[in-house]
């Protein structure tokens, strides 16, 4: 270094570097918050009586429907003709949600709330998508799920932080009982046995929970020590058992006979899942024909059909898509820009 | 012989020179702590901003606005911080063999502050993603070691421990407020995580520009008690023969070895106190709040005792927080009187292990020496964290306590033995 500025000009400098890159981040944020600004939802009058269809949730964060028509299911897979269906057909609901689901004219939705720290608010509504019920927790919103009948509510939310592991993500899932109001904020106190045997370890994870007609039996992933299993539960006397090895997010088909979950074909962190489904009498399963990696909880369109989201083309994106529910057929683009499907069938 | 010569300092004070043992009462307000500290303390201040803002937010980006999945998070979390050992002894090698501290420090900045564009630029892709997360973690493994020898450069021996004190106190400024920032901006901006990453690389960038332009460069301050070029890596090797820094790295990384990581012992307590999960995060911040606090005065406690006495009992208060976790004592009074203990615990050890170390070290090693140092502490606690999981799951949260607390209690023991009683030894 040959000369040194006077320590004046030396804090000039200082001060005009500050104030430019301030302005820069002033600016860059307003710009952000303009265009993030959400849209207000307005009321839409949309029910799940009056309006059958596929509800999703779109990328701008809310949810809409694409109706079905005259009780004819708009989003087939078979030969597909008349399945995909236009932005225009998609009517806004007027709700934001990350994530949504809904059955047996109940609907939950997963939002964040901001703060410190960050919250997830479970909010039950009922057939006319007004809240029912609110629970808050701490967590990222991950998977939800209503039982056929309407009754147990279900979800799973990411926990930061909360895994002695260090790197590992944690997860929490909770259940409702909108009948009695009970409520099970930290699904981990089930007694667990795995191979027979009663099993408790500090690390136990449980997430995607999908519910029987019976509002008791129940079916979710849980992982230990490095492994995932499918377990089934109940929920009276609180014990899960596990099934087998390796498959996450289970779903159960409308009729009850058969699992479709993602089963892990690879390890690393390229492609490691695919679609299949488990006949739950004969417990074989069958790999589907969607061959990329699905990471979501499929839900069941029919007792055929399944939907499922992938990512879309552009960053932030996701669309849905449906395959059928024998291993058969080709997959379909249901729903441009969106996740989360759910199908609520015509009353 | 190896030891440090004279201090340095471009202001040094009248008084005791050279050869001064640590122990000697300094005059209570005698001296300001050096500019040089304080604007390294500015510069960690507004990057730690930056880089907290970033680590907080980071979860729900990868998770909510990419719909990354947990797996993939854990990949790229794993990659982020099993690079920082390696490349914090190259950065204090470097910056020891060209002489300059600064630029190898400001280097690991501008690297840190630039990952901040490439998270904003990755979008959706992993690879990208990696990318930017490992050149964050390179940028801080790079410049923590030259950052810490500027400090021990260009401040007085005597006042090393005051001098560090109010470095980290400024530090953990910063990172207190960086997740407020963060969290601020995403609920202005309705989760405009882009503008999270935008603010922080501004912030990022302002710690450079206050490094380059408040902390002198060249270390000319310093004589050259080597000339440049002459440290290799041997010769950073070489300070393993000198019985003094020997032991003060034994001693560090044994005691590393049996500190139970920051995320078990407030998940300890999260699991003691049944706190809702929401509140995790804040745990931390309680700590850093007690650390902040207390990180000048316990600086200053070490220069009046001799920097062994501080590092022991710190190390002595994070026993005591193991025991209150293992006593029956519940509820708040719980809650306080653990984050307390660990906060006096790293206000007690974190600064002061570099101002134990730091006059042990020639002037030009002085940054390889303290990467040895930091690394050594580092690696032991990556073990102790990794050991009081496996204990975790093997037997029980509460066995896995006892074991970390016997253990903790006998190498407090041991490095009461290993550590020399007065510092610097006479020359």
């Amino acid at each position: 270094m040959t000369t040194t500025p006077s320590p004046r000009a030396r804090v000039t400098a200082v001060a005009l570097a500050a104030a430019l890159l301030a302005a820069v981040a002033v600016v860059y944020t307003v710009r952000a918050s303009e265009r993030n600004a959400p849209a207000a939802p307005d009321a839409s009058g949309i029910t799940l009586t009056t309006t059958p269809g596929l509800y999703v949730r779109t990328d701008a964060g809310t949810v809409s429907v694409v109706p079905t028509e005259g009780g004819r299911k708009a989003p087939r897979t078979e030969d597909g003709r008349e399945a995909t269906r236009t932005e225009d057909a998609r009517e806004a609901t007027g709700l934001a949600c990350r994530r949504f689901y809904a059955a047996g004219g109940t609907a939950v939705c997963l939002t964040t709330v901001p703060g410190i720290p960050p919250r997830t608010q479970a909010v039950v509504l009922d057939s006319a998508l007004r809240p029912k019920r609110t629970v808050t927790f701490g967590g990222t919103p991950n998977r939800a799920r209503v039982s056929p009948s309407g009754r147990v509510i279900s979800w799973t939310v990411f926990v930061s932080g909360d895994s002695y592991a260090g790197s590992a993500f944690s997860t929490r899932s909770g259940i409702l009982d909108t009948r009695t109001g009970y409520l099970i904020k930290n699904m981990e106190t089930v007694q667990l046995s795995i191979d027979g045997r009663r099993y408790s370890a500090p690390d136990v994870n449980y997430w995607g929970i999908t519910f029987s007609r019976d509002d008791n039996r129940f079916y979710a992933t849980v992982s230990t020590r490095g492994r995932t299993y499918l377990v089934e539960g109940d929920l009276k006397k609180w014990t899960a058992r596990a099934l087998r090895e390796n498959v996450e997010c289970p779903s159960l088909s409308p009729d009850g006979t058969r699992l479709a979950y993602k089963k892990r074909v690879r390890t690393g962190t390229t492609s490691p899942w695919r679609l299949h489904v488990l006949d739950l009498r004969t417990m074989r399963d069958t790999p589907l024909a969607e061959a990329r990696s699905v990471d979501d909880q499929a839900a069941w369109l029919d007792d055929a059909t399944l939907a499922y989201a992938l990512p879309g083309a552009t960053r932030d994106a996701s669309d849905v898509w449906s395959v059928r529910a024998d291993g058969t057929g080709t997959p379909r683009l249901v729903a441009h820009d969106a996740s989360s499907p759910s199908m609520v069938p015509p009353a | 012989m190896y030891l440090a010569a004279g201090r340095s300092g471009p202001s040094q004070p009248p008084g005791p020179g050279p050869g001064t043992t640590a122990r000697s009462a300094a005059p209570a307000g005698r001296a300001r702590v050096a500019s040089t500290v304080v604007a390294l303390g500015a510069v960690s201040l507004v990057t730690d901003v930056s880089s907290e803002m970033v680590t907080a937010v980071l979860p729900l980006y990868l998770v909510l606005g990419l719909g990354l999945s947990p797996l993939q998070f854990g990949f790229l979390d794993g990659l982020y911080n099993g690079l920082t050992a390696f490349v914090r002894l190259a950065g204090g090698h470097a910056a020891d063999r060209w002489r300059r501290h600064r630029l190898v420090a400001g280097a690991g900045y501008a690297l840190s502050a630039l990952s901040r564009l490439g998270l904003l630029l990755a979008g959706g892709s992993t690879p990208a993603l990696s990318a930017a997360l490992a050149a964050d973690r390179v940028g801080k493994g790079v410049r923590t070691a030259p950052r810490d020898a500027l400090i021990t450069l260009n401040c007085d021996e005597r006042d090393l421990g005051r001098a560090f004190g109010v470095h980290r106190a400024m530090d953990t400024t910063g990172a207190l407020l960086g997740p407020l920032v963060a969290f601020a901006l995403l609920w202005a901006t309705a989760d405009a995580y882009d503008a999270v990453f935008v603010v922080s690389f501004c912030c990022g960038l302002l710690g450079v520009v206050v490094l380059f332009a408040f902390v002198p460069g060249r270390d000319a301050a310093a004589p050259a008690t080597t000339a440049p070029g002459t440290a290799t890596p041997r010769s950073t090797l070489r300070l393993l023969t000198v019985p003094a820094f020997r032991r003060v790295l034994a001693a560090a990384t044994l005691l590393g070895l049996v500190s139970v990581g920051d995320a078990f012992l407030h998940l300890v307590l999260q699991k003691r106190l049944d706190l809702d999960p929401a509140f995790f995060p804040l745990l931390p911040l309680g700590s850093a709040a007690v650390y902040l606090l207390l990180a000048v005065p316990a600086g200053r406690a070490a220069d009046r005792t001799g920097r062994r006495t501080p590092y022991l009992l710190g190390h002595l208060a994070l026993l005591g927080a193991y025991v209150l976790l293992l006593s029956p004592l519940a509820g708040l009074p719980l809650l306080l009187a653990v984050l307390v203990l660990h906060g006096a615990y790293y206000a007690a050890t974190d600064g002061v292990l570099m101002a134990l170390g730091g006059p042990l070290i020639p002037d030009g090693r002085r940054a390889g020496g303290l990467a040895l140092l930091q690394s050594g502490q580092a690696l032991g606690r990556l073990l102790a964290s990794v050991l009081f999981g496996a204990a975790w799951t093997l037997w029980s949260m509460h066995t896995a306590l006892t074991l970390a607390a016997a253990a903790l209690a006998a190498a407090l023991f041991c490095a009461r033995l290993l550590l020399p009683a007065a510092l610097p030894e006479p020359r």
